[in-house]
């Protein structure tokens, strides 16, 4: 049988069962909300910022430039409305334009969307098939990865598609759209959609007796890349006539997290006060003990025990409280990710399943610990003071 | 073994000097050093065990002067070379009873030999305590592990303060039976320190500290 002082602090920290597991909550609580707060800021603006890669401006029904974005970038909100193709390709051909996917939509398959767009949206996002072919003519179609796997659809799979963005109600029955390909999981919106061709979109909805002519054909919003940095100023001109809008992403994505900012930043402040006050908890058990347990050191001190040895145990006591209220944070923060990451997906259909821990987080983490020693440090200075003599004689 | 000269002590500047008559006991002699409360027995104590830093004077333990030691060599030597007995027994309370009697070997660098700690605890009787937490000891139980804890390392000198003070006649003898024979097997000086005028006769070899000047 050996003692080593470790031993000896964890059995002491384990002997004050209320007073540790307050700490530890305290501690963990604290933690475990900075570091859900850091989890997510980063998820959101990864996710924000795969998926805006690129896109220069978006140009679609008018309304508001924010509802733009998320609808027709994140696909996360309902669309402003249609616009005239003709109207749409005269501004994919100015000069100041490289390059401009056409998006139309307005049906879902379980509450995904069906997308009609080209190649050349796949690609921008990077789009890989895990299995079968692209979209060649209308109604056949590319699931998703984040699709495949909720509704289980296969190559070679019919289905019918449902007016609207949500619900089932409204089914077309009378078009079969057919699963041609499946694509690799690639992080971005394209996880989530059921690509197909434009016609395909139109023909839907012709099937519903409105037989449209070319020139009245409509789409739901054009992604632009720019080939000058005019285009930003010039192509609002151009269009003002008619009742299109473009907007630019990073601006909207950025008032967008400015406005989340404020709440994020309130969070944050509550949790560092927790922070704080699982601090003055763990400062307060171990004052609480040393005063307690005066005679316990002065008694050690009789057997041989060194003052560097009291201070180590004290010190000790503090470290293995942090650490396990940082740990049990980390821990936590993570339950609540996942926790998060199921009502968002479910909400917006974003997969965030990414949970490793961050560099930032072990930061966090190592800053706790060392908060945690200097809080035991304070009452260990005092218990390297204590009178040996005076401490014994007065019990 | 144990010897002193002309040990005075002062705790503050302006508090009165305390004076103690000259001490000397042999190896593994017994030594009780008989006093009224408040006449400096724990001090003297204190001073002996190398806790307090005498005024005055020298206190020589196998032949080595404590009073020239600092504090970390007095806590060094006094963990290797002398066990404790206090009035009422003090143990860490997250600790068993055996791991608070391997204490003494840990702090001061020594192996821990369980065996041999239970055995004392046998001798002892309290072997069936040894895995329980020692508030759950009676006062008498208590006092003999204290006393376990004192031998357990074979200190050369045993220091009791007031061993007996808080125990009726009937455990009292229990208590000074034990301490004396397991110092003599263990072949450890014993001093005494106390009040309590029940040991009066069991000891030839004794001091009456109230008898001597107190302040100089």
């Amino acid at each position: 049988m050996k003692l080593n002082w470790l031993y000896i602090a964890w059995r002491n920290v384990g002997l004050k069962k209320l007073q540790t597991a307050l700490s530890l909550v305290l501690l963990a609580f604290g933690v475990g909300l900075v570091s859900l707060l850091m989890l997510s800021e980063k998820q959101l603006s990864d996710t924000f910022d795969r998926n805006i890669e690129d896109i220069d401006l978006v140009l679609g029904a008018k309304g508001s430039p924010l509802q733009l974005i998320l609808a027709n970038v994140y696909h996360v909100d309902a669309p402003t409305g249609n616009i005239r193709l003709a109207d749409a390709e005269k501004v994919i051909r100015h000069p100041y334009i490289a390059e401009g996917i056409p998006l139309a939509y307005g049906d879902n398959n379980r509450g995904f969307r069906i997308v009609g767009s080209t190649d050349a949206y796949t690609a921008h996002y990077g789009g890989e098939l895990a299995e079968g072919r692209t979209f060649d003519t209308s109604f056949e179609v590319v699931v998703g990865a984040k699709v495949a796997e909720v509704t289980e659809l296969k190559v070679g799979d019919e289905f019918f598609s449902a007016h609207g963005l949500q619900d089932e109600t409204d089914v077309h029955t009378d078009k079969v759209f057919r699963v041609v390909g499946r694509l690799e999981p690639s992080g971005t919106v394209l996880d989530q959609l059921l690509l197909c061709t434009i016609s395909t979109i139109w023909e839907v909805h012709e099937g519903h007796g409105e037989a449209v002519a070319p020139e009245d054909r409509e789409i739901t919003a054009v992604l632009l890349k720019k080939r000058n940095p005019l285009a930003v100023l010039t192509i609002p001109n151009t269009i003002r006539e008619t009742n299109m809008q473009v907007a630019l992403p990073s601006i909207e994505i950025n008032r967008l997290t400015q406005n989340f900012g404020i709440g994020m930043n309130t969070l944050r402040s509550i949790a560092l006060l927790i922070i704080l006050i699982s601090f003055a908890s763990i400062f307060i058990s171990v004052y609480d003990n040393l005063l307690a347990r005066r005679y316990e050191l002065a008694l050690m001190r009789t057997m041989g025990g060194s003052l560097g040895g009291m201070f180590l145990l004290l010190l000790l006591e503090g470290g293995l409280l942090s650490t396990g209220g940082s740990l049990l944070g980390l821990v936590l923060s993570r339950l609540g990710l996942v926790a998060l990451a199921q009502l968002v997906e479910d909400k917006f259909r974003y997969d965030w399943s990414n949970i490793g821990v961050m560099p930032e987080e072990l930061v966090l983490v190592g800053l706790a610990i060392f908060v945690g020693l200097i809080a035991a440090a304070i009452p260990g200075i005092s218990a390297v003071r204590i009178d040996t003599s005076r401490t014994l004689s007065e019990a | 073994m144990i010897r002193t000269s002309n040990l005075a002590f002062q705790y503050q500047k302006d508090s009165p000097l305390l004076t103690f008559p000259d001490i000397e006991c042999p190896a593994q002699g017994q030594l009780l050093l008989l006093g009224a409360s408040g006449c400096g027995k724990t001090t003297l104590l204190h001073l002996l065990c190398g806790m307090l830093q005498p005024t005055q004077g020298e206190v020589q333990i196998n032949g080595r002067a404590l009073h020239q030691m600092n504090e970390a060599e007095r806590d060094t030597f006094r963990g290797q070379h002398i066990g404790i007995v206090f009035q009422k027994s003090h143990f860490l309370q997250s600790l068993t009873v055996l791991e608070n009697l391997a204490m003494p070997a840990f702090l001061s660098g020594a192996a821990f030999d369980k065996r041999e700690g239970l055995q004392l605890l046998e001798k002892l009787g309290i072997r069936h305590k040894a895995n329980s937490r020692p508030r759950d000891l009676s006062v008498g139980e208590q006092q003999r592990a204290g006393i376990a804890r004192a031998l357990i390392h074979r200190p050369a000198l045993v220091l009791a303060d007031e061993p007996t003070s808080a125990l009726d006649d009937v455990s009292t003898a229990a208590v000074m039976n034990l301490l004396e024979t397991q110092a003599a097997a263990a072949g450890a000086t014993l001093v005494i320190v106390t009040h309590d005028q029940r040991l009066k006769d069991r000891f030839g070899n004794r001091l009456d500290l109230t008898a001597q000047p107190q302040s100089a």
